[in-house]
């Protein structure tokens, strides 16, 4: 870099002088032009010997060589000089825009752990994390990267996981909570035992997804590699035709006007400019997603995200937490506590999911000795001794069973009758919590112009329409069986051809429906190995909202994508026919061709912003 | 077999699309991927030829670009 800087001054005070000087006698400037020329041009024309003794005559160095050469030939000395020199200035600038993407690119992906701490018999020895074996201990000193994922077994701490979650909020760990590799310990030391080998653990698996990501190219990616390889030999014969052709079938004209057309023409021939930028701003924009906790499997997903009409949640685990909670309690001449608990007691032997949903709402220890009796009718509810009391818990049925009148409420969940000693006390309605971000999740949908968002469900009619009212999701199917879906989602995506369908699941039993969508996207994929393999695209954390987050980076990568596209195009046609037409001269082109290029390159770096 | 080289000092973009067609016209090289922006090539072929594939895919980056270092 410095001996490349140092030559371009050196050639440039040459360049001037020969400028400058006020000489009649022509061999002396042209002595400096020529000394100018070979100090900046000795490597192009180095490698352009080298490169057409082993074939290769579309050779950028060779095109720039023969258009300079050409160039002294004609007698347009500063041109020659002026070209190589600026064509230098630029691939240098070249060069540090795509130093600096590389570096920013490592940065963000520098999750990789380079270290363990494995106890060995009261000691730690620092091993390669790839050494580790599952079942083992390891140590974590705060300040260091977790090296591999395991379950906590001693220590107290706080982990940052915006590496892979984009979330900025420490997560609590403490003995038995799971850390995952590639987090950052912060505040206390921790010993972990290793559950995954390096090559399964979580930063090995996103680094390789977003490395991979670059083999499934975008459409745009496709066209540049296409339009590269007629491009430099279009330009090249181009630029023959328009050497000879108009000397030769038109009159009066002189040959080496035409020739430095032609020349020009060389100049611009390499599409290197689109050649970086379109493929940076597909992988700047993947690796700026994954910092933002969006993983996604290739460019061609980021392009049809960009798309995105129809977003179709599967409910429980998308949109909802997943974990059936006590959302409402109708007391009746009893205090809420001694409903909880009564009804906590009498389902405390049950093994029904509502059993720990009602365990967990009363919060303390059951004493089981206080329960005796205990009868479980199916599809009904329980009936047990409790404390001496006769609890019946369950449902309508079961209640006009008993003959104990109860009062009916539309509840948007299961609902749980109590009656103790044969009279009605109330109910507790048991439902799945909708998670708080995902109303957010559907506004932040609408407003970036979705225009269709759906829900599907297994849930009854009535929870299912009222969970679809609070998120302002505009159409619901309930009652589905998991094989409806599939049928579903390819109904919905009949109806809305145009644009992309997204599904939105959790990964875990809904593979057919992530697979058969435009793009498949997975929730909660951190750590969950069946949700990154079925998905396009993979959120690392439990947020719907990130598929906005998703949306908008698609579409900034794509638009920086296009915007360069049009840029580059633009600007080396307009030059090429100008060029023909002898408007535009060397200079031009000279930017054509290196100028562009920088300028899309640095374009194209903003795609790796991170969004959050 | 599949293994990834880093090749240093690539610095030309349309040089690492040249190279990957080239390579992926080897005889026996089932997939190669050459990712300009981390320099890393992904070369997947037969295993009993592998070291002979490699090797002409290294000739391949030489004739292209003279100074790339291929590594593990």
């Amino acid at each position: 870099m410095k001996l490349r800087i140092t030559r371009i001054l050196l050639s440039a005070a040459l360049f001037a002088a020969a400028m400058l000087i006020k000489t009649d006698n022509e061999i002396i400037t042209l002595i400096f032009y020529i000394a100018a020329y070979l100090i900046i041009g000795y490597d192009v024309i180095f490698n352009a010997v080298r490169n057409i003794s082993s074939g290769q005559i579309f050779d950028e160095n060779f095109l720039m060589l023969i258009a300079t050469i050409g160039a002294f030939g004609i007698k347009e000395y500063p041109e020659a000089v002026a070209v190589m020199l600026f064509y230098q200035i630029g691939e240098t600038f070249q060069i540090y825009a795509v130093n600096k993407s590389r570096r920013s690119i490592a940065e963000l992906m520098d999750i990789r752990p380079d270290y363990a701490n494995l106890i060995q018999d009261d000691k730690t020895v620092k091993i390669s994390p790839d050494k580790v074996n599952p079942g083992e201990l390891i140590f974590i000193k705060p300040g260091e990267r977790i090296p591999l994922d395991g379950i906590t077994v001693k220590g107290v701490s706080t982990i940052d996981t915006s590496a892979l979650t984009g979330e900025s909020l420490p997560r609590e760990i403490q003995a038995g909570s799971e850390v995952l590799s590639g987090c950052i310990n912060i505040s206390g030391a921790l010993t972990v035992k290793v559950t995954k080998a390096f090559t399964e653990s979580t930063v090995s698996k996103v680094l390789e997804l977003v490395e991979n990501a670059a083999n499934k190219k975008s459409t745009a990616e496709n066209f540049i590699t296409k339009f590269a390889r007629f491009y430099t030999p279009a330009v090249v014969v181009s630029a023959v035709l328009l050497a000879v052709i108009p000397t030769l079938f038109i009159k009066d004209q002189i040959f080496s006007v035409w020739l430095s057309r032609a020349l020009t023409f060389l100049v611009v021939s390499c599409p290197c400019a689109l050649v970086i930028s379109v493929p940076l701003a597909f992988f700047g924009g993947i690796g700026g997603a994954s910092r933002s906790g969006v993983l996604v499997k290739g460019g061609n997903y980021l392009e049809a995200l960009s798309k995105t009409k129809t977003v179709v949640f599967d409910k429980t685990g998308t949109l909802t937490k997943g974990v059936f909670e006590v959302s409402e309690i109708h007391a009746e001449g009893i205090s809420k506590e001694d409903l909880i608990k009564a009804a906590a007691y009498a389902e405390s032997f049950s093994a029904h999911p509502i059993s720990s949903s009602l365990k967990k709402a009363y919060g303390k220890e059951i004493n089981t000795s206080l329960v005796s009796d205990t009868e479980e009718i199916a599809g009904y509810g329980v009936r047990a001794v409790v404390e001496g009391k006769n609890v019946i818990a369950g449902n309508m049925k079961l209640f006009e069973r008993e003959g104990i009148k109860a009062k009916d409420i539309a509840a948007n969940g299961t609902c749980v009758h109590v009656a103790i000693d044969g009279i009605y006390m109330g109910s507790i309605v048991i439902s799945d919590r909708i998670k708080d971000d995902s109303i957010d999740a559907v506004q932040k949908l609408k407003a970036l112009g979705v225009k269709k968002t759906v829900m599907l469900t297994g849930d009854n009619e009535a929870a299912a329409k009222s969970a679809a009212d609070k998120m302002a999701i505009e159409e619901y199917h309930a009652q589905l069986l998991p094989a409806d879906k599939v049928k579903i989602l390819e109904e919905i995506m009949d109806k809305n051809p145009d644009g992309k369908t997204v599904f939105v699941g959790d990964g875990i039993n809904d593979a057919p429906v992530l697979a058969r969508a435009d793009i498949g996207i997975a929730m909660g994929g951190l750590g969950s190995d069946a949700a990154i393999e079925a998905a396009d695209v993979v959120i690392m954390t439990d947020e719907p909202s990130k598929i906005a987050t998703a949306i908008r980076l698609a579409r900034r990568t794509v638009n920086i994508a296009n915007q360069n596209i049009v840029f580059a195009l633009t600007v080396k046609i307009g030059v090429l026919i100008l060029s023909a037409a002898g408007v535009a001269t060397m200079w031009e082109a000279v930017f054509a061709d290196v100028g562009v290029a920088v300028i899309a390159i640095i374009n194209s770096l903003r795609a790796l912003k991170i969004i959050i | 077999m599949k293994k990834t080289y880093l090749l240093k000092n690539l610095n030309c973009a349309h040089c690492a699309a040249k190279i990957q067609d080239a390579i992926g016209k080897i005889e026996g090289v089932k997939e190669v991927q050459i990712n300009f922006m981390t320099t890393k090539m992904i070369l997947e072929a037969d295993s009993k030829e592998y070291d002979e594939i490699l090797e002409k895919a290294k000739k391949i980056i030489k004739k292209y670009e003279p100074k790339v270092i291929v590594s593990l």
